[in-house]
């Protein structure tokens, strides 16, 4: 064990919890305000179900040996997860992380934040009409049968794509591409809100989303620089490129935006921001130089776009939950197959620009691919129990008062 | 006895009041309204979706006043809301039967003073 270490990862995990919030701020401020505590609170509520779920069976799921695909219930309900020898000394008994120098306590309740963040993104797909006791229902089968193999595919050393040698520092496939696809799904199973796109649907509070995006930003370099799961060297070029890449991806939306649609808007900014911190997410600690300033541009701009993907479809992704996480997972997990470099940060492998060949790429499409058809095809089932047992949709009575007052007997704002 | 109602420019607000207090006026009501006239409203644009908003700001401007204060009023009012340009609003005069100050109960034009 290693304090300095144990510290760093201690405050990571503090930041990433915040994220949750964050999102939630930065989601509540884009609906309607008759929506927005029903926003805020699909968000925060993560915070309660999927911590417990996590301690129960998610964790265990994600981490244990079960082999390749999913692990196991050595570690359900807390056992094993922390323990010491007749010497007092912390004994580490997660599979194929015996490198760690944190208590496996530790590296649980970093991966909770990952878990407890994961269900909520997809909430920005579906704002404003999805039913709160289905979105309860829905996450939790989610955490456990979508999210917890998907993170033992990519973050366990036992996972078939970890072995396989696929690279996702901190979430590229099994946080972003896996929620965005999730909510590509259940959008187009829950049909588009009442009115759109004819009646406009603008944000109600831009303020609330820029607090939300700073506070993203903020948390973010818990969630990229704690995936080092150390205080080193790898650490800080991931806080780096995190930052870089955010910085490189607002300024490529916002060019774009300018060109486009005539002004630099605040929301371009804090969205080009975002896809800039999704994009860098799988690449974070395996990339350095400029590397993180083309993959966030390219990212900024490749998202802007995406936003044309739901028209194309018409599909009412509300807060564009494809265009920011799904194609900004995809992009990051894609562009880490060209731009890893070895020699930044001493670990991970070579991309086709540092002469490492295509093999990479090629790891990486698989577990694109990989990510990409399990998540849409168990996401669809869950959703279709769900919306068997309790209906995924408001009625229209509900969804015409807002989500506030019909699911949480709340308003948000009086005069 | 007439009651002026007058729609101007939100930020001409503090000017009109000024004016009028310099003309003698009592008191005024002010509201925030909106509405559109020719100046059509404005386009607002959000990861590309481009909204078209109607309705305009506008405050609304209420007094009550003496029948032979009411041409000089309206000018006051007029000439502190301009700008020449368009949207700078309207003012209109209607009649008003019967005014009563609720403290002391005195009606009409002792009301008014």
């Amino acid at each position: 064990m290693d304090t300095g270490d144990t510290a760093w990862v201690l405050t990571s995990t503090a930041l990433v919890l915040f994220m949750t919030p964050g999102l939630a701020l930065f989601y509540g401020g884009m609906v309607r305000s008759k929506n927005v505590l029903g926003m805020l609170m699909q968000n925060v509520f993560a915070m309660g179900l999927i911590g417990v779920i996590w301690a129960v069976v998610g964790f265990s799921l994600a981490f244990g040996d079960g082999g390749g695909l999913i692990g196991n219930f050595d570690f359900a309900f807390m056992t094993d997860v922390m323990k010491f020898n007749a010497d007092g000394e912390i004994l580490n008994e997660l599979p194929g992380l015996d490198f760690l120098t944190i208590p496996p306590i530790l590296f649980f309740a970093f991966q909770m934040m990952f878990a407890i963040i994961t269900p909520a993104l997809i909430t920005g797909a579906t704002a404003d009409r999805l039913k709160f006791k289905s979105y309860v229902l829905l996450i939790g089968l989610w955490s456990v049968i979508v999210y917890a193999p998907l993170a033992h595919w990519v973050f366990s050393p036992t996972g078939w794509l970890f072995k396989r040698g696929a690279l996702d520092f901190a979430g590229g496939t099994a946080i972003h591409i896996n929620a965005g696809i999730a909510a590509l799904v259940i959008v187009a199973m829950i049909g588009k809100r009442r009115g759109y796109p004819e009646q406009p649907m603008p944000p109600h509070n831009l303020p609330l989303t820029l607090i939300g995006t700073g506070i993203l930003w903020f948390g973010w370099f818990g969630f990229n620089a704690g995936s080092a799961g150390a205080a080193n060297g790898q650490a800080a070029q991931a806080l780096v490129n995190t930052s870089l890449a955010a910085s490189a991806a607002m300024l490529g939306w916002l060019v774009v935006e300018k060109l486009k649609d005539g002004h630099a808007t605040t929301l371009g900014g804090a969205s080009g921001a975002v896809a800039g911190l999704v994009a860098i997410t799988p690449c974070a600690g395996f990339v350095g130089g400029m590397s993180p300033i083309i993959i966030g541009a390219i990212a900024g701009v490749a998202c802007y776009f995406a936003i044309g993907i739901k028209r194309a479809f018409k599909l009412d992704d509300s807060l564009d939950v494809i265009a920011v996480h799904l194609v900004g997972g995809i992009v990051g997990s894609l562009l880490l197959g060209f731009f890893a470099d070895k020699s930044a940060t001493s670990i991970g492998s070579d991309g086709v620009f540092f002469d490492g060949g295509t093999d990479l790429l090629v790891d990486q499409t698989v577990a694109v691919v990989a990510a990409l058809a399990f998540s849409a095809v168990a996401t669809f089932i869950i959703a279709k129990v769900v919306d068997l047992v309790f209906g995924l949709r408001v009625d229209e009575d509900d969804e015409e008062t807002g989500l506030d007052l019909s699911q949480h007997a709340e308003t948000a704002y009086t005069s | 006895m007439k009651l002026i109602t007058a729609v101007i420019k939100p930020f001409k607000l503090d000017e009109v009041k000024d004016e009028l207090k310099r003309s003698g006026v009592q008191g005024i009501t002010v509201s925030e309204v909106q509405g559109f006239g020719r100046q059509a409203g404005h386009t607002e644009v959000y990861r590309g979706a481009e909204y078209t908003v109607d309705f305009v700001p506008k405050v609304k401007i209420e007094i009550l006043v003496d029948t032979v204060e009411a041409a000089r009023i309206v000018t006051v009012i007029a000439d502190a809301a301009r700008t020449g340009k368009i949207g700078d609003g309207k003012v209109w005069v209607t009649e008003v039967d019967s005014v009563l100050r609720i403290r002391t109960g005195e009606a009409d034009a002792d009301a008014l003073s």
